[in-house]
């Protein structure tokens, strides 16, 4: 990953409460992630509110096969390569040819390509990676490559993703806007999440080599020390947790310090203990937007819950229909996931919480934190995501997941960005509240309107 | 007829076979500890089995490519001249998990692969196919086939797992906190050195 391009997902990402025009602003962040669904160029890592980098990029190839490396000079294992050579495996690392794999089952158009850093998926980068990885390279620390390892490791994109949720969260609080802390509550959250996912990475640095995703990961490349990556954790978690409990409030820094703890000490070990790791990385997931609303309303009630219900259920089809994919590595890996030991939990799961989304979506108006238009105009895209979840179920097939994998990733952008754009107006409340009062003046309306 | 697709296997198998017998032979599947070898000071002792050898005149470590059965990197580790105890029990340590971890996942792969060959073999014998159809090409079992030996390597090899994450756990925070005592005594070493240098 380059360290000169800056992540697409910081672009833009505030968003304006003009209290006098009565315009709003459609949230950048959200546009872009949409658009950005489309390009190829994105990784899956870009739309993961879970703080689980396991899964396989987004390059139209969800799956991963064990194989050894393919050696330049006819071997003794020769042998072994060639029987592996099966028509099913992607990856075929050759300086000579661009990699090319036939993959039976995709239409021409999908044409695959194995990518072998997060970030770069052009032809050159492809080539030229397995080329360096040949070498052997001398482990010192390089100053002026170390923003980008810092950025791998902190998993930046992912990173900026969470911090658009809590400002999500944020957005939603029924409270005026108050830029200086929402900027507090975004920084805070960022360093939160940097410290978390460097962490994360220091545990799983042999298991990380193992799995074609992740294994250029700074770490595993040995450009950076495991002692520096616990210091840039606790140099990022540290004061990241102080500015919350101190900058915004008590709660959010609480908050904030529980999922970094939920992600690291409970989440990452039960990855490979147990299935309900996916339920603990949920909840892991759910929380940032739980913590942008209480940045904003310094307390923890119903609508923050629902947000958070909002996430919590969107991980389920996103997550499960992804691991279907990776069933090989995650065997040979040793993790526990339903998609390998409980394929039918797996997917019953995953088409149950796409029907929540739908409850909870109805739910919001109710509660008052949008109008009845959100559920109305949400539909839509609930109901396809619940059907392409129903296929998933009955199918249980590569095709089926995929597609609801990748329906996944347009749709929090999307149902985030309606339930903002639907969001009941604090005017709303208040002239509701003098009708119901009937104690006020029309008069005394307008006056609140002026800035 | 059927010794043809065995002798498949058997060659299959017979590569990670022969590198097992290669590395050290532990019975248990988890990393036991093995003494670091006392290596020779200004000297790289693990250089020779890896074909590599690190430019004399670099003071760093050195890792390389990935390694074809453990996908793990190899490092090379400089020896100070003037190593400190401590400098030497943290290389040890960084020795003896990195021989752990090689050992462990390079029998682990090939013991996947080799069972993941033996299952498609017997489910395309049950299905009285070839493992080579008529144009030579390996036959294959789809996704949904291959779910069942997935969910049965997973569980057969769940002790195994939680034994090795346990170790791996350990070493881990150990040799981080030996590196973070060798860098602060690096640092206090290197503060008394300027106070004499500003004292002169």
């Amino acid at each position: 990953m380059s360290a000169a391009r800056p992540p697409r997902a910081l672009a833009g990402l505030f968003v304006w409460r003009l209290k006098g025009a009565g315009t709003r602003h459609i949230p950048c962040p959200f546009l872009h992630l949409y658009r950005a669904a489309n390009d190829r160029l994105i990784t899956f890592q870009y739309f993961n509110f879970l703080k689980r980098m396991y899964v396989t990029q987004h390059n139209r190839d969800l799956s991963q096969r064990a194989k050894p490396k393919s050696d330049p000079v006819v071997s003794p294992f020769h042998e072994l390569q060639q029987l592996d050579q099966e028509k099913k495996v992607i990856h075929k690392i050759s300086p000579v040819s661009p990699a090319h794999q036939p993959w039976p089952e995709t239409s021409g158009r999908h044409e695959l390509r194995e990518v072998k850093s997060p970030a770069e998926t052009e032809a050159t980068a492809v080539r030229a990676e397995p080329r360096e990885d040949r070498q052997w390279k001398e482990m010192k620390l390089r100053l002026d490559e170390l923003p980008g390892i810092l950025a791998r490791l902190s998993k930046i994109k992912l990173t900026a993703l969470v911090v658009s949720t809590a400002s999500a969260g944020f957005a939603m609080a029924p409270v005026p806007f108050d830029l200086p802390c929402f900027l507090l509550a975004s920084l805070g959250t960022g360093l939160a999440s940097c410290a978390a996912n460097s962490i994360n990475q220091f545990f799983e640095v042999p298991f990380d080599s193992n799995m074609n995703r992740t294994k250029n990961r700074p770490l595993v490349r040995g450009q950076i020390s495991p002692l520096l990556a616990v210091c840039f954790a606790a140099s990022c978690g540290v004061p990241g947790i102080a500015l919350l409990t101190l900058g915004v409030n008590p709660l959010t820094g609480a908050l904030g310090a529980f999922n970094i703890f939920l992600y690291t000490c409970c989440y990452t070990p039960m990855k490979r203990m147990s299935i309900a790791n996916t339920w603990v990385g949920a909840v892991v997931g759910a929380i940032p937007p739980v913590m942008g609303w209480t940045a904003a309303t310094g307390t923890l009630d119903a609508g923050a819950l629902l947000l958070g219900g909002i996430l919590y259920s969107w991980q389920f089809p996103h997550f499960n229909a992804l691991s279907w994919g990776l069933r090989e590595d995650y065997s040979r890996g040793g993790y526990c996931m339903m998609s390998v030991t409980h394929p039918g939990l797996c997917r019953r799961v995953a088409l149950r919480h796409c029907l929540a989304l739908i409850g909870l979506s109805a739910v919001a108006p109710v509660l008052d934190i949008t109008t009845w238009t959100f559920p109305i105009i949400s539909l839509p895209i609930n109901l396809y995501i619940s059907y392409l979840g129903f296929r998933f179920y009955r199918d249980a097939d590569r095709s089926s997941s995929r597609k609801l994998f990748f329906c996944s990733l347009w749709h929090l952008p999307m149902l985030l960005l309606v339930m903002f754009t639907c969001k009941k107006s604090a005017l709303e409340k208040e002239d509701k509240g003098d009708l119901l009062g009937k104690g006020e003046s029309h008069g005394r309306a307008v006056e609140i309107r002026l800035p | 007829m059927a010794a043809v697709p065995l002798l498949l296997l058997l060659r299959a198998g017979g590569s990670c076979r022969r590198h097992r017998r290669l590395l050290t032979a532990s019975s248990s599947s988890s990393c036991s500890a093995g003494g670091g070898r006392a290596a020779e000071r200004g000297e790289r002792p693990d250089s020779a089995g890896l074909g590599f050898s690190p430019p004399a005149h670099s003071h760093n470590d050195w890792i390389g490519p990935p390694d074809k059965h453990s996908n793990l990197r190899p490092v090379i580790f400089y020896v100070p001249p003037e190593e400190s105890p401590l400098e030497r029990r943290l290389r040890e340590a960084r020795q003896e998990a990195q021989a752990c971890n090689q050992r462990f996942w390079a029998r682990h792969n090939c013991a996947f692969r080799q069972e993941k060959e033996e299952f498609i073999y017997s489910r395309l014998k049950a299905k009285g196919l070839e493992m080579r159809d008529e144009k030579g090409q390996k036959a294959t079992l789809n996704a949904e086939e291959m779910a069942d030996f997935y969910k049965d390597f997973l569980s057969k090899n769940f002790r195994k797992h939680m034994q090795y994450n346990r170790d791996w756990y350990k070493r881990n925070f150990t040799i981080t906190f030996l590196m973070g005592q060798v860098a602060l005594a690096r640092a206090l070493r290197w503060l008394r050195w300027k106070k004499k240098n500003v004292e002169r």
